[in-house]
């Protein structure tokens, strides 16, 4: 007699996940073929073992790390910027009311960031679309690009790591700004979207602003300033939640606590 | 019932998969963690109404190799059982009566196979596409995997060549 069973048939017939037609066959050449009997029997016993020495483990509380890990905090994200935008307006306010009588022009610090944003859009707009020459220096040199930027804008520079919201570096590049200098950080997702963040580190208000939102033609932008560092981040094809969400990381990075 | 609640209903059996993988379970929620991050994030990749479990094991077994590669890159262990070799002495039966440490011991891509078929009871098709390999590879390496499994509990010699051969 042929020898029915394969030995794929009889892993399969000890996983139940044999044809129901060859079950049968596969039976009868067992039940003349004790020792391969005695082990498919066993690796039936080993597979209710395994199941059973860690069945505990489905029953045990989930860590709170581990439920947190799927809701990326986007109710703390929306709080922070929400805190941001009510202290701003706070600070505005006071610093308002206190100062008009003296400050020649209030809004001054106002201004210079959305001219900032516009400036941001503009870039965005230009280089985004580039598909052969997106930057001047690829993420590959991604160290040198950092250090070449930081010794033309005059301070310490840093690429914000965006993989955790889905967005890698793609390079950068060096932007004429207002006054000087300006960096510019390209970033692409695995779709494709692009985002750009616009560094500046000249403005001349010197005080730190909220987390800001602008449109600018179809670029949004979320900006913010951070003493003589300002930050813009543009993209044209996400959504204001999404692009929030980029921002977030980029301004945990950029502005640790 | 969307994505993110489903994933969170699966939160249970990645921890017990990632238990039997990697063995404690700091290392193995930490494994969970990293696999539920990276989820979050490609989900938009996730093609809606196919098999979501599949799906994020798939990305949990890619977090797994990167993790192994990249402690590897740091120690300089052989291929053969990369992040094991700490465990338990080698000797000529190997007496190893816990399942866990006998999990422990085989080669990482049999051990995946041979977990998602009992532990999680997939059929072999979704093994083949929760880790990207033939069939055919699926069964040869469970085969393999409970042959040393069952070797080992068993205390014999892993390789049956070492029984003839005198």
């Amino acid at each position: 007699m042929i020898n029915p069973a394969s030995e794929h048939d009889l892993q399969a017939y000890a996983d139940g996940e044999l044809p129901e037609e060859r079950q049968a066959a596969v039976a009868a050449w067992l039940a003349d073929h004790p020792e391969d009997a005695e082990r498919i029997e066993n690796y039936r016993r080993l597979a209710a073992e395994l199941r059973s020495t860690y069945e505990g483990v489905l029953d045990e509380p989930v860590p709170e790390r581990l439920q947190r890990a799927l809701r990326p905090s986007r109710t703390r994200r929306f709080a922070m910027v929400a805190a941001w935008i009510a202290f701003g307006a706070a600070l505005g306010g006071i610093l308002g009311w206190q100062f008009h009588s003296m400050q020649p022009n209030p809004a001054a610090g106002t201004e210079a960031a959305s001219a900032l944003a516009r400036r941001a859009a503009v870039a965005h707009a230009t280089y985004s679309p580039e598909v052969r020459h997106p930057v001047e220096v690829g993420a590959d040199q991604e160290a040198h690009l950092v250090t070449w930027l930081s010794k033309r804008l005059g301070t310490q520079l840093r690429a914000p790591k965006l993989e955790g919201v889905g967005y890698s570096l793609v390079g950068g590049r060096l932007l004429p700004g207002e006054q000087g200098p300006v960096a510019h950080f390209m970033y692409q997702c695995n779709r494709g979207t692009r985002v750009t963040l616009y560094v500046r580190s000249d403005m001349a208000s010197n005080r730190s602003t909220a987390f800001r939102y602008t449109r600018e033609g179809t670029v949004g932008v979320f900006y913010w300033v951070d003493g003589k560092s300002g930050y813009a981040l543009s993209s044209g094809d996400i959504s204001k939640e999404d692009l929030l969400n980029v921002a977030n990381a980029a301004y945990q990075q950029l502005n640790p606590p | 019932m969307n994505e993110a609640q489903r994933l969170v209903e699966l939160i249970p059996r990645l921890r017990r998969y990632a238990r039997a993988l990697v063995g404690d379970r700091a290392t193995a929620d930490d494994l969970v963690q990293d696999t539920l991050e990276r989820a979050w994030a490609k989900l938009h990749l996730y093609r809606r109404g196919t098999d979501l479990r599949a799906w994020l094991f798939t990305v949990m077994h890619n977090v797994h190799v990167n993790r192994v590669r990249a402690s590897r890159a740091t120690d300089t262990l052989g291929d053969e059982m990369p992040e094991l070799a700490q465990r338990a002495p080698q000797g000529d039966a190997l007496l190893v009566r816990d399942l866990d440490r006998g999990i422990a011991r085989l080669p990482a891509d049999q051990r995946a196979v041979l977990l998602l078929v009992t532990l999680e009871e997939m059929s072999y098709e979704q093994v083949a596409r929760t880790l990207g390999i033939p069939i055919g590879t699926v069964m040869s390496r469970l085969s393999r995997a409970r042959e040393k499994l069952r070797a080992m509990m068993l205390g014999q010699p892993v390789s049956a060549k070492l029984k003839v051969v005198k």
